[in-house]
């Protein structure tokens, strides 16, 4: 199997991890993009040192993997690519901010260090919070979703089609490649002298399958709408349960909830 | 059901692909369009949708082919594409069945009950909730005509329906297809279907129409074939 298809293979994965059913997938997309938006908003806004408040947001995505019924691990599983690039932007800070600012027994702990690893939380619970959006809700549902709120038709429209184009782009890629390997045995990847022509017919045959796609689509009627979403029935816990979420994360931020969950347990 | 009237049409680079083509569908019969490859075929069954601006005089359906009558067109007459995969581009088989008829003003309810109806018609009861990305290159292709009779369409075109299919699913198409009560446009160059499945033959050539009749005439002409780049169909041979 090549990497292409593997790919395609994991976009279908994620398909289906949208398609279940669980409390969390019962929640409107809106509902959903709202609440997302929110913590993604609040987790990066906090202090390059506040890392103790930061922590505590963990329990948002971890509870919503919880409820969904979607294993934590299959989060890293599918962003092992983008992980690596999120904690690697951090990593030039312990250079530049050497000052010492907490001490764990007699080891000092700069603030360079503090600070890269709060990037880091910030880009892992991030991205831990856009999966579990995207794997709990169909991408056709998020476009009608956004459709309700009077979000342009073209866009929606666009986003949509450039989520299926990039099936289209993968399934050609596959093709070429494999066709390649053929008749190029024992040589691993592509050559760089056959990148130029690789990469020009892959833009041209995608870019027929997209026609024939549109076509295809607009020969049943497609006018820029989508009608076959919003199968299920939405909770009507939905917008109580983000509301109620929300009041959390913002608590989080405002307050000191790690200082007053600590408090419990240390006098 | 379907008229050509002097319809021409040439690519950007001056090729011409019809050429002054004149025929007629009637209402209710099974017509094959044959001819070897680049005859002009798949490019008759694009004018007839409007997919090209063909010159000429294009009715299909009673309508005049102009921009504002096109989803009325579109609507009446269904259209099998060759490559199925094109044809599939909702995730689920389901999906993609009720994406016409919701295009059209159907609600949810009842373009599911008209697309069970058509699956339990062409017995794939099974492929209902399956993933596009997961059947196989037959089942695929029944799936891609249920699409299209979930439309309820007046006239269905069929562009080398049985490319890319085993004896077994090519048979079931045949079989499918001669249960259907729709005027049929079946393009394609393999002759043995054509015999099967059509009572009318058009015989195109570099662009023209070089023969129009019975298909059990036509298809038994083994000079007239084999001057158009065609054989007669194995069963005759």
């Amino acid at each position: 199997m090549t990497k292409a298809e593997k790919a395609r293979n994991e976009i279908g994965a994620v398909e289906r991890l949208a398609a279940g059913d669980s409390p969390l997938h019962r929640i409107s997309p809106l509902a959903g993009l709202f609440l997302t938006v929110l913590f993604i908003a609040v987790t990066v806004s906090f202090h390059k040192y506040n890392i103790t408040s930061l922590i505590v947001m963990v329990i948002v995505p971890v509870l919503g993997y919880f409820i969904s019924g979607i294993p934590v691990s299959t989060c890293f599983i599918k962003l092992r690519i983008v992980m690596p690039l999120v904690c690697a932007l951090g990593l030039i800070n312990p250079f530049l901010d050497k000052n010492i600012i907490m001490r764990v027994g007699s080891v000092g702990i700069s603030g360079g260090v503090i600070s890269m690893i709060t990037l880091m939380l910030k880009g892992i619970f991030c991205l831990m919070m856009s999966f579990l959006y995207i794997a709990t809700n169909p991408i056709d549902e998020i476009c009608a979703g956004l459709r309700k709120i009077h979000f342009p038709k073209v866009l929606t429209a666009l986003f949509l089609l450039t989520y299926r184009y990039i099936s289209v782009l993968l399934g050609e890629v596959a093709v070429m490649t494999e066709a390649y390997q053929l008749r190029s045995p024992g040589q691993r990847g592509i050559k760089k002298a056959a990148w130029g022509s690789f990469l020009g017919q892959l833009l041209l045959r995608s870019m027929d399958r997209a026609q024939n796609l549109y076509d295809s689509m607009n020969l049943r009627g497609f006018s820029g709408e989508f009608y076959t979403v919003s199968r299920k029935k939405y909770s009507s816990w939905s917008w109580p349960a983000v509301i109620l979420t929300g009041a959390f994360i913002i608590a989080v931020r405002v307050f000191n909830v790690a200082g007053l969950i600590g408090s419990v347990f240390v006098r | 059901m379907i008229i050509f009237d002097k319809v021409s049409y040439s690519y950007p680079d001056g090729t011409e692909v019809l050429r002054e083509m004149s025929f007629h569908v009637e209402k209710g019969s099974s017509v094959g369009l044959i001819g070897a490859n680049g005859a002009g075929k798949s490019t008759i069954i694009k004018a007839a949708l409007g997919l090209i601006a063909a010159k000429g005089s294009i009715t299909v359906a009673g309508l005049g082919m102009t921009k504002a009558n096109l989803p009325a067109i579109r609507k009446a007459v269904g259209c099998v594409l060759q490559d199925s995969d094109d044809q599939m581009f909702m995730p689920t088989v389901l999906d993609d069945m009720i994406f016409g008829p919701m295009n059209y003003g159907a609600s949810r309810k009842e373009a599911e009950e008209d697309a069970d109806a058509v699956l339990k018609e062409l017995g794939i009861e099974e492929l209902k909730n399956r993933y596009n990305h997961k059947i196989s290159g037959g089942e695929k292709r029944m799936a891609a005509i249920a699409t299209i009779l979930a439309m309820k369409p007046e006239a269905m075109l069929l562009d080398e329906p049985s490319s890319s299919l085993d004896p077994y699913n090519r048979r079931r198409l045949i079989g499918i297809l001669n249960s259907l009560d729709v005027t049929k446009v079946i393009a394609s160059h393999d002759l043995d279907l054509v015999l099967d499945t059509c009572d009318k033959v058009i015989l195109v050539n570099d662009g023209r129409v070089v023969a129009e009749g019975d298909a059990d005439i036509i298809l038994r002409d083994r000079e007239l074939l084999e001057k158009n780049r065609l054989e007669l169909p194995f069963r005759l041979q």
